[in-house]
């Protein structure tokens, strides 16, 4: 295992990151891929591909069950993932890291095991108009099972969240708060540190949706002490299928099995089962053991980047895409937060975000257009949908200037 | 008399075969989309309107004798452009026939792509939709001329 005080970064090299990613060298329609889409779901470098690919080759048995050797041997690498993954969160202790499919199990989990346990009829469920879909709809059905009330912090007309009105819904009846770190639609920064304070000085837990920040900033849970956090493996260039959720120890012990079957129990009678001890009270069944050591590795390579460097190269991006793009007649940008990961979300007048999307496509360049899964959001801005670029920091300058001119393209050819 | 189903997508296929590149196809369709008769505005409702997640395809069908009248709209103009080659294909054509339509010409033009699911722009549950009608109005055919 790679020890905080061991790793060597290295100095930030576009040129170099882009070999790391061989599908950056492919082509889309006949064009070079300019790949945009990076919020929906990263690329992977060769890191986490040549990993994963070894384990199969060389490495697989199921984990925590065999006494031989190869079995030992899947079962230790499984693990160090886990403790790369408490590193990477700087997490207290490696069983506070729960692996699960992606963010929206983790937040079914809490949702279902804490909310289960806590969360009665009458009680308050507070999240934000920011948020994707996977963290609205298991807090609305906890709400139905519980007969609770979500509430919501809405949305100012930059983008950001209007802290006044959340401190207003704090109150005794809340029992969770539930916000992303980063938008996924607009790409505000959310300030999360005072959210969870705030919580806090009612003495109310907060699950953070890490999902859109993990790629981008480093993140230290003690420091920002949160209760949850959750992010995917497939956004910080790891695999898909994989996830991570962090939960203080004092909360995993005291919540309930989410899902029942092998591996989560210590003794079984038909009569009586007994839980097994945490993080394996929550990871029921064989695991995604190549999921977990791809994870593993895509966070080795991230550790191994300079990262103060990546988010000020990302930010430049930001500021150049959003300048550039500024520069074309009838265009209006979404969520213009003061401090904004590297998403630029914007509308062309009487366009249709489908119809830039699929000329843009039709250039090699990939960009979400929709609603981004953040319906109510878009809703409160009054749209349908947005043209989404969201870049990573194996994008360049001149990947914008793609952008650019096939967004010119575009309005030449559908007006 | 209007040409069958396959005479038109024939003449489809013809038309597109002068385009050499993609941009040419896309001015035709994006044309055609602006071309494409509007659809009375009392059908453009939550009734007649397929979701696609992305853009929104309203479509409405009458009977006229024994063939299917379709029209159609969309919010973006590329989805507007494909539904107004399919009306063009299937709209005036007897209810029997669009139930077995086999619209190759989609394909063959190099439109594939905007009648997957994962576009979800529509254009896929709308085609559904239009053979449905074809199957009711058929069904309501055949059992008047029992």
């Amino acid at each position: 295992m790679i020890e905080p005080a061991e790793i060597v970064k290295r100095a930030f090299d576009i040129r170099q990151i882009r070999t790391d990613f061989p599908i950056l060298n492919t082509t889309m329609n006949g064009k070079p891929l300019v790949f945009l889409d990076s919020a929906a779901s990263s690329q992977k470098p060769l890191a986490v591909i040549d990993a994963m690919d070894e384990y199969y080759k060389t490495g697989h048995a199921n984990v925590h069950r065999g006494v031989y050797q190869l079995s030992q041997k899947a079962t230790d690498q499984f693990e160090q993932s886990r403790r790369t993954v408490q590193h990477f969160l700087n997490a207290e202790h490696d069983h506070e890291i729960i692996f699960v499919r992606g963010t929206t199990e983790g937040i079914n989990l809490v949702a279902s095991s804490y909310g289960d346990k806590f969360v009665r009829k009458g009680d308050e469920i507070i999240v934000s108009g920011l948020e994707h879909h996977s963290n609205i709809v298991p807090w609305l059905m906890l709400c139905e099972r519980k007969g609770a009330v979500l509430k919501v912090i809405p949305v100012l007309d930059n983008g950001e969240l209007d802290m006044n009105v959340y401190a207003q819904l704090l109150n005794e009846k809340v029992q969770i708060v539930a916000v992303n770190h980063i938008s996924n639609a607009l790409g505000t920064i959310n300030p999360v540190e005072k959210i969870i304070g705030m919580a806090h000085e009612h003495g109310i837990p907060v699950l953070i949706d890490g999902a859109q920040a993990t790629p981008h900033m480093e993140v230290d849970v003690q420091a920002l002490d949160a209760d949850f956090y959750v992010f995917s493996g497939h956004k910080v260039f790891g695999p898909t299928g994989i996830g991570i959720l962090y939960g203080k120890e004092k909360w995993l012990n005291e919540m309930p099995p989410y899902q029942g079957g092998g591996e989560m129990i210590s003794r079984v009678s038909f009569e009586k089962t007994t839980y097994n001890e945490l993080p394996f009270k929550f990871e029921a069944g064989t695991p995604d053991i190549a999921g977990v050591i791809g994870l593993g590795a895509a966070i080795e390579y991230l550790q191994g980047i300079d990262m103060e460097a990546v988010r000020d190269y990302e930010h430049q991006l930001l500021i150049y895409a959003t300048e550039q793009l500024s520069q074309i007649d009838g265009i209006r940008f979404i969520g213009t937060a003061a401090e904004k990961a590297s998403v630029v979300s914007f509308l062309i007048d009487g366009l249709h975000p489908y119809d830039v999307g699929a000329i843009l496509d039709k250039l090699g360049i990939a960009v979400r257009t929709g609603h981004h899964c953040a319906q109510p959001l878009m809703d409160r801005f009054g749209i349908p949908g947005t043209v989404r670029a969201s870049m990573a920091f194996y994008n360049t300058f001149e990947e914008i200037n793609a952008l650019v001119n096939g967004v010119k393209k575009a309005i030449d050819l559908l007006k | 008399m209007k040409p069958g189903i396959d005479a038109i997508q024939d003449e489809i296929i013809e038309e597109f075969s002068m385009f050499d590149e993609w941009m040419e196809k896309y001015e035709y369709i994006i044309d055609m989309g602006k071309s494409l008769p509007a659809i009375a505005a009392e059908y453009k409702d939550e009734d007649h309107e397929i979701k696609g997640c992305q853009s929104k395809v309203w479509l409405h069908a009458a009977l006229n004798g024994e063939r299917v009248e379709f029209t159609a709209d969309s919010d973006a103009v590329i989805t507007k452009g494909i539904i107004g080659l399919l009306v063009r294909v299937l709209s005036g054509q007897p209810a029997s026939e669009i139930v077995n339509a086999n619209l190759y010409f989609i394909d063959k033009i190099g439109l594939k792509e905007h009648l997957s699911p994962n576009r979800s722009n529509g254009l896929a549950s709308m085609v559904k939709q239009m053979k449905m009608y074809g199957y009711v109005f058929d069904g309501k055919i055949k059992s008047e001329n029992v």
